[in-house]
C-alpha cells in the first residue's frame, strides 16, 4: 500500500498515547505504512476554532503543507477533533476567498489536495479484510463489545462522508472479524459530555453515564472507543461518574487499537493496556483461549 | 383590416406596474389598428361588452386583448368576440401580467415590454383568418384508472349518469387505501362499513365492467375516441369460473409470504384473497411465492378447488377499449420511512407506520383488533406518535404538507384509548393543521377528552432500552429536551406520488409536478381538468388528499365526463395542419413525422400523392409544417407568416421583406 | 419599432404552449422576478419551431434566442419535442457556418410547474447574452442606405448587385 502520512495529534503525546502506540504497532501489522508528518503542529482544535475560523484553519492548513511538501496525498489520524479540524479546512478552503485569507498567514501556501481521513477509515477501506482475518492469532471470542463512535466521527456528514452518520458500522465490522460479540449499541454517535469534563462535571456524568448504563443493560463487556476525549471521559471519569451517579461502574473502555492489537498478538506493552484505569484485565481474561491446532 | 386593441389594468395586478394607457396609445400607431383603450378588468362583464360594443360601433375585424394568460382567459376572450359577431379565431391576446407585470420591476421597461407584446399580436392577428371547426362524435365510455375511493365514487357517478364505465385496479381488489382503515375522522365511522357498500355497487352495476390486477398498457386516441389497451396480469385463477369460495387458501402450504395488504405485519398464503369484503371476491396466485410456480411442485390448490379453475398456464391478456374519457384516479403512497437514520431504519420491530397501526386497531386486521406490539405480542402501554415523517420536510425533499396525517394521529390517538383504556398517548407534532368541517373539534377531543398528550418539537432519535423504546425529541414550547419510554411508536408517514404514476402520466400525456403528482389544468378553476382534452383527475394522484375530498374530487371528474359526454358530437379545434394541394409534392414525410396518424396519402384528379389532414384526428402540433420541405403543409393558426410576423415584429427587418 | 431601452438587449423566447409557457406563467404567478429583455412567442410544440424562425430572428439583429419545450417525454404530442432537440441541436451547431456566434443560442425543457426552473433559465441565459454584448450587424451598411435599397427594390428598380 501506499506511504500514508500519520497526524498523531496532541493527545497522542499525552493522554492517549497508549492510542497512538497501539495504532502504529497494529498499522505495522497490517502493512499500512505510516510516515509521521515532519514538524507537525497543533490542529487548531478547541482553543482556535472558537475564536478565529481563519486562524484556525490556517493551524490545519500548515499541517496539510507539510504532508504536501512530503509528496504524499493522504493523512491519517487516529484523533476524531484532529480529524475534523483538518478536513474542515480543506473543506472550507474550496472558497478561493477564504483560501487566500489562509494562506496569507502561511509561509508554505497549502494547496489542499491532501485527503485527511481516520485511521479507522483507512483500515475499512484500504485494508483487505482477508489480511486481518489471517492475521488474527488470539480471537475475541467469548467478549462482548459496544462499540462507541462519538459524536463526529462521522459528522456532519457532507464533511466527512464516510460510514453512516446515525448508525456507523466500520468498528463493528472491524470487531467482529476480530471474533468478538459486537452488540447493536444504540448510543454510538451520542455526546459525551466532551470538553463540558473540566468546567461542567455534572453534564459529564449525566451524559457518559446514560452511555456507560446503555452498555450495561445490554450487557456489554466493555466499550470501545476511537476518541482520545471520549476514552478520558468514560474511563478516567468513571470513578466520578459513579459518585455522581450512585453508580457501580466497572466497565473498561478500550480503544479499538487496542482490541485490534491484542487480537492480533502484538507486543503487549505497545498496546498500553496498563494506562487504563478500569482495570481490563477481568474482561480480557473472559477471552477464550484459542483451542491449538494439532 | 380593423382591428381594437384593449389594454387590461387587471386591477393594479398590471397597471402597478405597466403604464397601460400609454401602451394603448401606443398601439393605435401599429398598422390596421383603430381603436385602443385601456380597460380596468377586461375580463368582467363590463369589460366584455364594452369589447362587444367596439366591434359593433367601429367594425372591428379583429380584437387584441393585452392582459393575462392565454391559458387563463384565451377561450373567455374568444366566446366574447364570438358574441360580437367575430369569428372567435380572429382574436389574439397579448400576455402583459404573468410576463410583464409579475415579474419586472421597472415600470419604464415593462411598458416598453408590454408594447412590443401588443404589437407582436396585432401583427400575428393582421394574418388571423376565419376558422370553423369540424364536429365529431364521441364514444360514451369512461375508463377510470384506480378503483381507490375517489375512483370508485367517479365510476359510480358516471354509471349511474348513463355512460358505460371501465374501471381498472392495479390490485386484486378495488378498495384502495381506505378498505386498509379501520374507523375514519372526524366520525370514527368504520371505514368498511362506509366504503363496503360502494364496493359492492361497483360489482353489480350494469354499467360497470371491473378489471383488477390490470393496468393501462397503451394509449391511443384522442377526446371523445380514445384507444386503451388494458394489461389483465394473469392471476392464475379463472376468474370467469372462480366463488370466492376460499378452500384454496386453507390448504396452501406455502403461507410465509408476507401480507401487503396487512402492511407486512403478518404472512398470507401464495393464493390468497386479501380481505374477507374483497371486490372482485377472488383468489389469485403470488407468482413469486408459489411452490408450484417457482419450483414446479405442489399443485394443492388445482386439487383442492372444487369449480377446478386454477390455471399455471395462464399469461397476461390485453385487452382493448375505446372510451371517450378517461379518468385517474390512481392515489398516493406511504411515504418510506427509512430514509430518516434517526427512527432505526427497522432495526426496532416496535417502530410501526401509521397505516400498520391501522392494521392492528382494524378487527379484521392480523391481531383482530388487538393491539398488540410486533415484537412480543404485548400490549403497548405509552404510545408515541411522531407526525410530519416524510412530510414539511426539505432534508427528504419532501416541504409539502400532507394534509391528512394531523387528523389521523387525533383518530388513532382517540382509538388507542378506546382499546386501552390505561395507556397514555404522546403526540409529537409540528403544528395541527385540521382545517374542516368538525376537524378541530376533532384533534381537541384527541387531547382534552382522550388525554392524549401533545409535544410540540420533532424528535431526534428514538433508541431501545431494555423492552422499551426511548423517544428523544424537543418540547419547543417549554424549551427543553423530554424523553419518552414508549412501548410503541408509531410514525405518521406522508403521502408520495404513487409508484408508476410517472409512467401512466407518459401514456396519457399528464404532466406531474416535481414531486410526481398529475398536474390539473389550473390549481383554482380547472381543478380536476388536465391539459389533455378528455383526461380528468380525481384523488390523491393530484396531491394529498383526505377521503371527504377525494370524494368531492371523483364526483367533480364524474360531472365533467358527463358533461363532455352528454354533447352528441364535440368540436375539434380548427387549428390543424391543413394541406395546399398544388404545393404538396407528395414525399410523405409529414405522414411518417405526424405522431397521430393525422395525415394519410390520397391521389389528386391525376393520380399523384399527395397529403391530407383528417382534420378531427389532428392535434395541432405542427411538427409536420416544420418537416415540409414544401412548404405546403401550415398549422392554422400558427402559419410560418404568422409566426415570422411575430419575429419580425420584434426584430424589425434592415429591408423589406421578401418571403411573402 | 418602438425604442429599444438601452439597458436591454433583444432576445426572442419561442416556448411551446403546454410545459413551457405555462412555466413562464407559473413564475409569473409565483412572483419570480426576471430581467425583461425576453419577448416570448407562443408556438404550439416546441417540434413547430422552425430553426428558420430562429436564424430569422438572427438576421433581423436579435442578440439572443431562447427556445424552451416540455421535458424529453413529457411531450404533450408525444414526441414533438424529439423532433425539436435534434433540429436545434443541428442549428446549434450550424449557426457558427453562418457567422452567428451560437452561445446567443440555447434550447432547453422546462415544464410548466417549473416557476423556479424558469426564473433561473431567463436570468442565465439574459446574464449571458448581456455577457456577450449585442449581436455585432449583418449590413456594414449605413441604415439609411439600406431604407434607400429598400424603397429602390420595392418600386422594382433592383439592387446594385443585381443591377
Amino acid at each position: 500500500m501506499a506511504k500514508i502520512a500519520y497526524y498523531p495529534g496532541c493527545s497522542g503525546l499525552g493522554t492517549s498515547v497508549e492510542y497512538d502506540s497501539s495504532t502504529r504497532a497494529v498499522c505495522r501489522a497490517l502493512q499500512v505504512d505510516l510516515v509521521d508528518v515532519e514538524d507537525w503542529s497543533c490542529c487548531g482544535s478547541s482553543p482556535a476554532h472558537t475564536v478565529n475560523h481563519v486562524l484556525s484553519a490556517a493551524l490545519s492548513a500548515r499541517n496539510l503543507a507539510q504532508v504536501e511538501g512530503m509528496g504524499l496525498d493522504q493523512v491519517a489520524t487516529p484523533c476524531p477533533s484532529c480529524l475534523t479540524n483538518l478536513r474542515t479546512a480543506a473543506h472550507k478552503m474550496a472558497h478561493q476567498d477564504f483560501r487566500d485569507q489562509v494562506n496569507a498567514l502561511l509561509d508554505i501556501p497549502c494547496r489542499t489536495n491532501v485527503e485527511t481521513k481516520s485511521v479507522l477509515q483507512v483500515f475499512d477501506e484500504q485494508v483487505d479484510p482477508q489480511l486481518i482475518l489471517s492475521k488474527v492469532v488470539n480471537p475475541l471470542t467469548g467478549i462482548k463489545i459496544a462499540c462507541y463512535y462519538g459524536c463526529i466521527m462521522n459528522r456532519p456528514p457532507v464533511l466527512m462522508r464516510f460510514d453512516d452518520h446515525e448508525n456507523p458500522m466500520a468498528m463493528d465490522r472491524l470487531m467482529c472479524a476480530l471474533g468478538a460479540e459486537v452488540l447493536p449499541f444504540p448510543l454510538k454517535v451520542e455526546c459525551c459530555g466532551a470538553s463540558y469534563g473540566i468546567p461542567r462535571g455534572d453534564i459529564v456524568a449525566r451524559l457518559s453515564g446514560k452511555l456507560l448504563d446503555a452498555a450495561r443493560r445490554l450487557g456489554a463487556d466493555c466499550l470501545v472507543t476511537a476518541c482520545p476525549l471520549c476514552q478520558m471521559n468514560l474511563d478516567l471519569r468513571q470513578g466520578q461518574i459513579n459518585r455522581a451517579l450512585g453508580e457501580n461502574f466497572q466497565m473498561p473502555v478500550f480503544y479499538y487499537t487496542q482490541l485490534m492489537g491484542y487480537a492480533l498478538g502484538l507486543d503487549r506493552t505497545e498496546l498500553g493496556l496498563n494506562k487504563l484505569c478500569v482495570d481490563p484485565h477481568r474482561v480480557l481474561g473472559k477471552i477464550k483461549q484459542p483451542v491449538p491446532v494439532k | 383590416m380593423r382591428i381594437g386593441v384593449f389594454i387590461c389594468h387587471c386591477g393594479s395586478n398590471i397597471a402597478g406596474t405597466v403604464d397601460c394607457p400609454k401602451v394603448a396609445a401606443k398601439a393605435l400607431t401599429y398598422p390596421d389598428v383603430v381603436f385602443s383603450t385601456d380597460t380596468m378588468y377586461a375580463c368582467s362583464e363590463p369589460g366584455q361588452d364594452g369589447i362587444i360594443a367596439a366591434v359593433k360601433e367601429q367594425q372591428l375585424d379583429g380584437v387584441v386583448v393585452a392582459s393575462c394568460t392565454p391559458r387563463m382567459h384565451e377561450q373567455t376572450f374568444r366566446r366574447a368576440v364570438e358574441r360580437a359577431g367575430l369569428n372567435r379565431y380572429m382574436f389574439e391576446m397579448a400576455n402583459i401580467r404573468e410576463h410583464v407585470s409579475w415579474i419586472g420591476k421597472i415600470m419604464e421597461d415593462n411598458t416598453i415590454k408590454a408594447q412590443e407584446l401588443v404589437r407582436m399580436a396585432v401583427e400575428k392577428l393582421r394574418r388571423n383568418r376565419p376558422l370553423i371547426p369540424k364536429r365529431f362524435e364521441t364514444v360514451k365510455r369512461v375508463l377510470v384508472i384506480g378503483g381507490g375511493v375517489a375512483g370508485i365514487q367517479a365510476a359510480l357517478d358516471c354509471a349511474d349518469g348513463g355512460q358505460e364505465v371501465v374501471l381498472i385496479e392495479r390490485e386484486q381488489s378495488i378498495g384502495g387505501k381506505m378498505a386498509k382503515l379501520d374507523k375514519t375522522f372526524p366520525t370514527v365511522d368504520c371505514s368498511s362499513c362506509v366504503l363496503g357498500p360502494k364496493m359492492v355497487d361497483i360489482a353489480q352495476h350494469p354499467k360497470i365492467t371491473l378489471y383488477a390486477c390490470a393496468e393501462v398498457e397503451s394509449v391511443g386516441g384522442y377526446v371523445g375516441n380514445f384507444h386503451i389497451t388494458i394489461r389483465r396480469k394473469a392471476t392464475y385463477v379463472d376468474w370467469n369460473v372462480c366463488n370466492g369460495c376460499g378452500l384454496c387458501l386453507e390448504k396452501c402450504p406455502s403461507h410465509k409470504h408476507p401480507d401487503p395488504f396487512n402492511e407486512n405485519l403478518c404472512t398470507a398464503p401464495s393464493i390468497n384473497i386479501p380481505f374477507p369484503q374483497a371486490i372482485p371476491k377472488k383468489a389469485a396466485i403470488n407468482p413469486q411465492s408459489c411452490l408450484k410456480l417457482t419450483q414446479g411442485k405442489c399443485g394443492i390448490c388445482a386439487t383442492v378447488c372444487p369449480l377446478k379453475c386454477i390455471d399455471y398456464e395462464q399469461k397476461d391478456e390485453l385487452v382493448d377499449v375505446d372510451v371517450g374519457a378517461v379518468i385517474v384516479a390512481t392515489g398516493y403512497d406511504l411515504f418510506d420511512w427509512h430514509k430518516y437514520p434517526q427512527y432505526g431504519q427497522g432495526r426496532y420491530p416496535d417502530i410501526i407506520t401509521s397505516m400498520q397501526y391501522e392494521r392492528l386497531l382494524s378487527a379484521s386486521g392480523p391481531t383482530g383488533g388487538q393491539i398488540k406490539r410486533p415484537s412480543d405480542g404485548k400490549e403497548p402501554k405509552n404510545i408515541v406518535f411522531i407526525q410530519c415523517v416524510g412530510s414539511r420536510d426539505r432534508s427528504v425533499d419532501r416541504p409539502y404538507c400532507s394534509g391528512f396525517c394531523c387528523m389521523y394521529t387525533a383518530k388513532q390517538a382517540i382509538l388507542t384509548k378506546d382499546h386501552l383504556p390505561d395507556s397514555q398517548s404522546f403526540v409529537f407534532y409540528m403544528d395541527i393543521r385540521s382545517p374542516g368541517k368538525l376537524y378541530d373539534e376533532f384533534t381537541r377531543r384527541a387531547m382534552e377528552e382522550y388525554g392524549a398528550h401533545y409535544v410540540r418539537g420533532r424528535v431526534s432519535m428514538i433508541y431501545p432500552q431494555d423492552d422499551k423504546l426511548l423517544v428523544r425529541g424537543a418540547d419547543t414550547l417549554a424549551g427543553t429536551q423530554v424523553e419518552v419510554q414508549a412501548d410503541l411508536v408509531v410514525l405518521a408517514v406522508g403521502a408520495e406520488a404513487a409508484a408508476g404514476a410517472a409512467q401512466l402520466g407518459e401514456k396519457l400525456r399528464v404532466c406531474p409536478d416535481q414531486y410526481g403528482f398529475f398536474v390539473e389544468s389550473h390549481p383554482k378553476l380547472k381543478p380536476v381538468e388536465t391539459n389533455t382534452a378528455g383526461v380528468y383527475l380525481a384523488g390523491a394522484c393530484q396531491g394529498p388528499k383526505d377521503i371527504p375530498a377525494s370524494v368531492s374530487q371523483g364526483s367533480a371528474a364524474a360531472a365533467k365526463v358527463l358533461g363532455l359526454l352528454s354533447k352528441k358530437e364535440l368540436e375539434s379545434d380548427p387549428a390543424v395542419a391543413r394541406v395546399n394541394q398544388p404545393r404538396c409534392v407528395g414525399c410523405g414525410k409529414c405522414i411518417q413525422t405526424c405522431p397521430f396518424g393525422a395525415i394519410k396519402e390520397v391521389a389528386d384528379r391525376f393520380g399523384n400523392p399527395k397529403a391530407e389532414v383528417i382534420d378531427t384526428v389532428c392535434q395541432g402540433c405542427g411538427i409536420c409544417t416544420v418537416t415540409c420541405p414544401q412548404g405546403a403543409i401550415q398549422l392554422e393558426h400558427f402559419t410560418d407568416n404568422q409566426i415570422l410576423a411575430e419575429v419580425q415584429a420584434l426584430c424589425p427587418p434592415k429591408i423589406f421583406a421578401n418571403y411573402e | 419599432m418602438s425604442p429599444q431601452n438601452i439597458r436591454e438587449l433583444r432576445i426572442v423566447g419561442f416556448l411551446c404552449n403546454w410545459c413551457s409557457y405555462g412555466g413562464a406563467d407559473t413564475a409569473g404567478v409565483g412572483r419570480f422576478v426576471q430581467p425583461t429583455d425576453l419577448r416570448i412567442i407562443r408556438v404550439p410544440c416546441s417540434g413547430r419551431i422552425d430553426p428558420l424562425f430562429i436564424v430569422r430572428a438572427f438576421m433581423n439583429g436579435a442578440d439572443g434566442v431562447l427556445v424552451s419545450g416540455c421535458h424529453p417525454r413529457d411531450c404533450h404530442y408525444a414526441e414533438g419535442n424529439f423532433y425539436a432537440r435534434r433540429r436545434l441541436e443541428m442549428l446549434k451547431r450550424f449557426l457558427p457556418i453562418t457567422g452567428i456566434d451560437n452561445r446567443r443560442f440555447e434550447y432547453t425543457w422546462v415544464s410548466a410547474s417549473e416557476g423556479q426552473r424558469w426564473q433561473h433559465v431567463v436570468t442565465e441565459f439574459t446574464r449571458g447574452i448581456h455577457t456577450l454584448g449585442p449581436a455585432p450587424s449583418f449590413n456594414p451598411v449605413s441604415e439609411t442606405e439600406w431604407n434607400k435599397l429598400a424603397v429602390q427594390a420595392s418600386e422594382g428598380q433592383g439592387c446594385p448587385c443585381h443591377g
